[in-house]
This record gives C-alpha cells, sequence and structure tokens, in this order.
C-alpha cells in the first residue's frame, strides 16, 4: 500500500510535470521515437506486404519473416543498434523500426490473400486496372488486418522504446532506468505506471483508427472472430 | 564502432577466445533461459487449463475474461516486472510471476478456442453414449481441443524465451544477461552469443514442440 501511495505522490507532484526530466517531456519523447519508427517501418512494410499479397508472390517470406522477427530478443536489437551506430536516436529508430517491420508484413500479405478471389475477378470484369483495383477494390477489404499489424507492431514499440533508455535515449524508460540506478523504487515504478498507460493508450487510439477507417460497407459483413493470439516481444 | 583500450583495437563479433574461456559462463545462462521458460510455461499450463475450461463454460464469465486478458496483454513486461519489485525484490520471483501471467493468458485463451471448436455433434454423441460431465470433458473434449492447446504451448514458449531476456533487468534474464553484459562492457562477443543462442533456443524449442505434437496427437497431422 506504501508504494501505491507514494507511486500516486510522484505521479501527481508538480515537480515532475516540467522540465527536460518532466512527465510531458518524457511522453514526447517516447512518441517521437515509437511514431517514427512505426511510420517509416508502415511505410516499407505496408507496400511489400500489400504488392506480396496482391501477386499471391513469396508467401513464405512473408510469413517467415515474422517468424524470425519474434525470435530475435529485442533488447539485443537495441544494444546491437547501439554498437554499430552509437549513441543518440538514429539507432534507437532503426532497432525499432526493424523490429515493426515483421507483423506489418505478413498480416498485409495475409489481408491482401484473404480477398475473395470472386471480388478481384468482378474487379477485373469492371475494367480496373492493377493499380485502382489493388487501391479501390482489395485494399478497402484488407484494412482490418493490416490495422490490426499495425497496432501488434505500435503496440510491441511503444513497450520497447521504454528499452531504449537503457542506450540512453529519452522517453519513460528513462524513470525505469534511472529508477534502477538511483534505487528510487518510486520513480521506478512511477515509470512502469506510466509505460503500461501508453501501452493501452496505444492499443486503444489504433484501435478507434480501425474503426474509423474501416468503410461501412465492410463494418456490416465483419462477422466479430475471437482475435487471434500475438506473440510478444517485449 | 566503439573500441577497447587501445583506439586502433577493433572489436571481433565473436572474439573466439573469450568464448572458449567461457563457456561455463554461457552454459548457465542457457540453463538459466531454459529453466525460467520450462517452469513459466509449465504452470501457465496447470493454471491455464482449469481456467480455460471454467470460463469456457460460463458466457458472462468468457467475455470479461477476455477483455482482461487483452488489457493485461499489452501491458510491457518491463512494467510488469517493475511493478513486482516492491513486493518480491529482484529475484527469480518476480521474473516467474510475471512470465506465468503472459503464459496463462496465452494459454488459456487458447484452452477455449480449443474447447469452441469441438463439433456439437461430438458433444451430442458423447452425451447419448452416457458421459458424464467431467468424462466427457477429459476423453472427448480436452483430446480434440489439444492440438489447439498446443499451439499455444508453442506460442507461449517462444514468447517467454524473449520476455526472458527482458528481465535481464532485474538480473534474471538467462541469456540476456550475457546481452546486456556486452552492452555494459561494449563487447560484441557477449551481445552476438546472446543473441544468437536465444534465436536459436526459440527456433529449436518450437521444432521440438511441433515434433512431439506430431508424436503424441497423430490425430492432428492432418491440420
Amino acid at each position: 500500500m506504501d508504494t501505491v501511495l507514494s507511486v500516486i505522490h510522484w505521479l501527481t507532484n508538480p515537480a515532475h510535470w516540467s522540465g527536460s526530466d518532466g512527465i510531458p517531456t518524457r511522453f514526447v519523447e517516447h512518441i517521437e521515437l515509437s511514431g517514427e519508427s512505426v511510420l517509416i517501418g508502415a511505410a516499407i512494410a505496408l507496400p511489400i506486404g500489400i504488392v506480396l499479397g496482391h501477386f499471391g508472390r513469396f508467401g513464405a517470406l512473408a510469413m517467415n519473416v515474422s517468424n524470425v522477427g519474434r525470435a530475435i530478443p529485442s533488447i539485443a536489437l537495441l544494444v546491437l543498434a547501439f554498437q554499430i551506430f552509437g549513441l543518440g536516436n538514429v539507432p534507437i529508430i532503426i532497432a525499432l523500426t526493424a523490429l515493426a517491420i515483421p507483423p506489418m508484413v505478413t498480416n498485409s500479405y495475409v489481408a491482401m490473400r484473404e480477398v475473395d478471389p470472386d471480388i478481384k475477378e468482378a474487379a477485373r470484369g469492371m475494367g480496373f486496372r492493377e493499380p485502382a483495383q489493388i487501391w479501390r477494390v482489395e485494399l478497402p477489404l484488407a484494412v482490418p488486418l493490416v490495422m490490426a499489424g499495425i497496432r501488434t507492431s505500435a503496440v510491441q514499440v511503444v513497450a520497447t522504446a521504454t528499452l531504449a533508455a537503457l542506450i540512453a535515449g529519452g522517453g519513460f524508460g528513462r524513470y525505469i532506468i534511472d529508477g534502477f540506478g538511483q534505487q528510487d523504487y518510486t520513480k521506478l515504478v512511477a515509470g512502469g505506471v506510466l509505460v503500461a498507460l501508453l501501452a493501452l493508450a496505444t492499443e486503444a487510439a489504433l484501435s478507434g483508427l480501425e474503426r474509423v477507417l474501416v468503410p461501412r460497407g465492410i463494418r456490416l459483413l465483419r462477422v466479430p472472430a475471437t482475435k487471434q493470439v500475438v506473440f510478444k516481444t517485449a | 564502432m566503439p573500441t577497447g583500450l587501445f583506439l586502433d583495437y577493433v572489436d571481433p563479433w565473436i572474439n573466439w577466445d573469450w568464448l572458449s574461456r567461457h563457456v561455463p559462463v554461457v552454459t548457465s545462462a542457457l540453463v538459466q533461459h531454459v529453466e525460467l521458460t520450462a517452469v513459466a510455461v509449465g504452470i501457465g499450463l496447470a493454471i491455464a487449463i482449469p481456467l480455460g475450461v471454467v470460463a469456457q463454460r460460463r458466457r458472462l464469465l468468457r467475455s470479461s475474461i477476455l477483455t482482461i486478458f487483452d488489457i493485461f496483454y499489452t501491458v510491457p513486461s518491463i512494467a510488469v516486472f517493475v511493478f513486482l519489485i516492491p513486493y518480491t525484490g529482484l529475484t527469480a520471483v518476480t521474473a516467474e510471476v510475471a512470465l506465468v501471467g503472459y503464459a496463462v493468458l496465452i494459454l488459456a485463451r487458447n484452452v477455449m478456442v480449443g474447447l469452441d471448436a469441438v463439433p456439437k455433434d461430438v458433444l451430442d454423441a458423447a452425451d447419448g453414449m452416457g458421459y458424464r460431465p467431467f468424462a466427457r470433458l477429459m476423453q472427448v473434449e480436452l483430446p480434440l481441443a489439444l492440438p489447439t492447446i498446443f499451439a499455444g504451448i508453442r506460442i507461449a514458449t517462444v514468447t517467454t524465451i524473449g520476455l526472458v531476456t527482458v528481465a535481464a533487468l532485474i538480473g534474471w534474464g538467462g541469456l540476456g544477461q550475457l546481452i546486456l553484459q556486452g552492452f555494459i562492457e561494449s563487447f560484441h562477443t557477449p551481445l552476438v552469443v546472446g543473441m544468437a543462442l536465444s534465436i536459436a533456443l526459440a527456433f529449436v524449442a518450437d521444432l521440438g514442440l511441433a515434433s512431439i505434437q506430431r508424436l503424441a496427437l497423430p490425430w492432428s497431422r492432418g491440420g
């Protein structure tokens, strides 16, 4: 109980809400590191997954990339990036991007594969050209699964960005790593609370975005399925 | 590129000399990794099977349990380790409680999904043959759910192997400890060895479990 109270005190102390080690600053750092990594990762992963899924080529590659990806320890990826590229945000973003890519490639590949072949056939019959068919027919149908991949990646990246503090990065992980270093258990646990809340908020925000992005007609079609278990890497 | 004592010294990715002198260190890290994983998945199963069975039978409990599972599963492992420190300190218990928790979340869900997939006709036939509820569960439903439960065991095992490396921050990281040492000492060899072994461990465990599944559950080969 003492811990809970002292953590609440820590979190509500105005001194912890300003300055370069304040919660708002650390929040922005955490969001920047994770957001940039997920965006860069999406820019690389989604076109690959979507195009491979559309043509149905290199399926084994698209599926295996996440098998290999989930086996690589995220902490090793960060330390490796640090030893190769040194200090700073660049190695952190490289490591987090590498982590973000596999689930998005696999999910967008599967999403495009699962589009009903009859619908593709109909689109072709209606005279859609290849890019228009992908963009206007297949992608809207694939949005739910593509978004699930983005959400999986984003939650993992937000969790792993915490470990970036180990290699001198910013973000909420600072409180955890510094809490360890200073043997300040209140700060440590407060850092844990902030990280947990941020991961949950990320999940909730992307679920909301998914709801907005899924076209209405498809939303009506979809039967809610039991959610697939995803691998957790951080 | 971080360098050693001499500016012209380039740290090789693997220093075989160091490795040959540190075989016991590497072995004990590997053993700790396997132990932490095995205990977590083992205890996880012991909790998840009864929990999954009970939850699958009660509609109300079921949907709330799945929602709670989703929420807990989203919480990063490092946060859970940190929450436990004030209570259990930097001990193996802290690592195991968190690891068991995640294993239960994965396994109980698959127990529920596996039981859901048992065809209604089979249940009716079993009832017609005079199976009592417990016997029906043990002799009909669980065997049919085993392939899904086994899939859960594989996911839980590979996930736990990854999460153990994060537990290096609380001193119980198995191979993660080597990764952390590689970072602290700015020395490539333990990092590369720890990373390679933990990737290898994940693959070997997954393949091993897949072969056990093929041998033990011949009826699941078709799927």
